[in-house]
């Protein structure tokens, strides 16, 4: 069965220079996608990625990269809105370029959808009140 | 059918006003007619939460021991800058007001992270500030320093006193660059990618009341979660602006300065805001009741947001460069639909002013007459109408010659 999966990798200073997506391309047979990478030599390195492919091969990539010793989290987590800043302005909205910052036509509530966010964190500046945080 | 703000008191204190909403008198006109709604409501609450930078606070510190003047010196709060030319311990904090230290746009577009309007909520919060003074000294006020925690409690007058709010209808911001903008009107896309708007429409305040029939100086109204006034007609307040046949302004048309106790106020209802790339301001709530004293005053009121239409300007050259053209009109109705149609491409659009807190505003204010908990005010002056003759006046730049 073919997945596909938003994920974090933290990459501790020690793995920076190592060529583990490389690895993870070859040896396990998984298609991906860079979302956002931050990597200077001596310091923790983060990678999101989207990954795709089988079950079993995502299974076993997952623990590859693990056995390393990078650290994984998923995306959900990662782009948090703080409920008690957001006003619903939805001056988010039209920025927003995956839809995950929805208004809601009946309520006029902004709904953020956690499985479109691909924390590419354009709303966190955008926000006026701030309420859009980025947990790492 | 006519009446009196006595009479319609004198209900509120029995527990006997109907009141409805800016919102719910719409669908209630549509089903009974106007008639029938102006013998029944006898006010229409209104509401917005927006940004509005013509906003800020004075405070008067209390006297320290030995006294220092602060008029004429510095004096900060939590680093961003009051204004101190006023008497010895009495400051004015604007909402845009920046820390020194604030790297601005040198590196654009600037964060603007912290500013008046937040020092403000962290006030009405009720949070310490620090308040750091420096002073030139006198033989009557000696010390030239102090550095203390201050909190909103210890002050003897802390008041919300903004100078401009409740702008009657606003610009659509679009951007015709290739560049995206960071404007006071939020981020905008380039080549038409967004288009910002901020205004409550049905539910705004002035938009229901376009005349200025029965809002005027004196007038009681919601102010940041609590009671607050209206204190003047607000800065560049224009009557004479295109309107609709229903009287209802298809330009930024009149304002209001409002004045109230901030100790009485709720930081939810009054939140510092970022501007990226711009500045720092306060989102303020403001909500008015309308006395529902004539026919003509609740037709105003059931206004609708399909039929009140702003302008759609260009930020990246039309409005920096003062040009008065405009690329068409578009109704609040559509705004909201998420997709406005700007020289025949779909726009998405996005909005500033949160409606749902203007609904909450609205109903708030609703529930304290309907306790009877808020009178209303018979203004003590109007504010100045289209009869007025207002102009709008740009800065004509005389060139000094040395």
């Amino acid at each position: 069965m073919a997945i596909s999966r938003r994920v974090v990798l933290h990459f501790p200073p020690r793995l920076v220079d190592q060529p583990i997506i490389y690895q993870l391309v070859k040896e396990h047979n998984l298609v991906l996608n860079i979302l956002k990478a931050s990597v200077t030599p001596n310091e923790e390195g983060l990678l999101i990625l989207e990954l795709s492919g089988a079950q079993k091969d995502y299974d076993q990539g997952i623990r590859y990269l693990q056995e390393v010793g990078v650290r994984i989290q998923s995306l959900g987590q990662n782009i948090v809105r703080n409920e008690t800043r957001c006003t619903h302005c939805g001056a988010c909205i039209a920025i927003c370029p995956t839809g995950a910052l929805a208004l809601d036509p009946k309520t006029r509530l902004v709904n953020f959808l956690e499985d479109r966010c691909t924390a590419c964190e354009i709303c966190v500046l955008a926000c006026p009140p701030r309420a859009m945080e980025v947990h790492f | 059918m006519t009446r009196t703000i006595a009479e319609i008191n004198e209900k509120i204190r029995k527990g006997q006003a109907v009141v409805v909403t800016a919102e719910e008198v719409i669908d209630l006109v549509e089903k009974e007619g106007v008639e029938k709604a102006a013998q029944r409501v006898d006010v229409v609450t209104t509401g917005t939460f927006g940004p509005m930078c013509s906003s800020g606070a004075y405070f008067n510190l209390g006297h320290s021991k030995p006294r220092i003047k602060i008029g004429g010196g510095r004096a900060y709060l939590n680093d961003v800058p009051a204004y101190t030319g006023i008497a010895a311990v009495d400051i004015f904090l604007g909402a845009t007001a920046l820390p020194d230290d604030d790297p601005r746009n040198r590196i654009h577009p600037g964060a603007f992270n912290y500013g008046g309007g937040h020092v403000i909520e962290e006030l009405v919060a009720g949070k310490d500030v620090r308040l750091a003074v420096s002073a030139y000294g006198t033989d009557c006020y000696p010390r030239k320093r102090m550095e203390t925690w201050t909190n909103i409690k210890d002050m003897n007058e802390a008041v919300l006193f903004n100078i401009r709010n409740a702008y009657q209808n606003y610009n659509v911001a679009v951007n015709l660059s290739d560049k995206t903008l960071y404007t006071y009107m939020g981020v905008l896309k380039p080549n038409l990618g967004s288009a910002n708007y901020s205004s409550a429409g049905q539910l705004s305040p002035l938009l229901n009341d376009p005349y200025y029939r029965t809002i005027g100086i004196g007038t009681r109204i919601f102010l940041g979660g609590g009671i607050g006034y209206v204190a003047w007609h607000g800065t560049q307040h224009n009557p004479n602006v295109p309107r609709s046949d229903k009287g209802v302004p298809t330009r930024g048309a009149g304002t209001l300065t409002v004045i109230g106790d901030l100790k009485q106020m709720k930081p939810q209802w009054l939140v510092g805001a970022s501007m990226v790339g711009y500045g720092c301001t306060l989102t303020v709530g403001i909500g008015i009741p309308i006395p529902i004293l004539s026919e003509e005053i609740l037709r105003y009121t059931a206004v609708r947001d399909e039929e009140i239409f702003a302008p759609i300007v260009d930020y990246a050259e039309a409005y920096p460069q003062r040009s008065p053209e405009i690329l068409g009109e578009a109704s609040y109705g559509e705004l909201k639909s998420g997709r406005i149609i700007v020289q025949e491409k779909e726009v998405l659009t996005a909005s500033l002013s949160s409606y749902p807190k203007a609904v909450e505003i609205a109903n708030t204010l609703k529930e304290w007459i309907v306790r009877g908990d808020f009178l209303l005010t018979e203004p003590v002056a109007s504010l100045p109408g289209v009869e007025a003759g207002i102009t709008f006046k740009p800065l004509k730049e005389r060139p000094i010659e040395e």
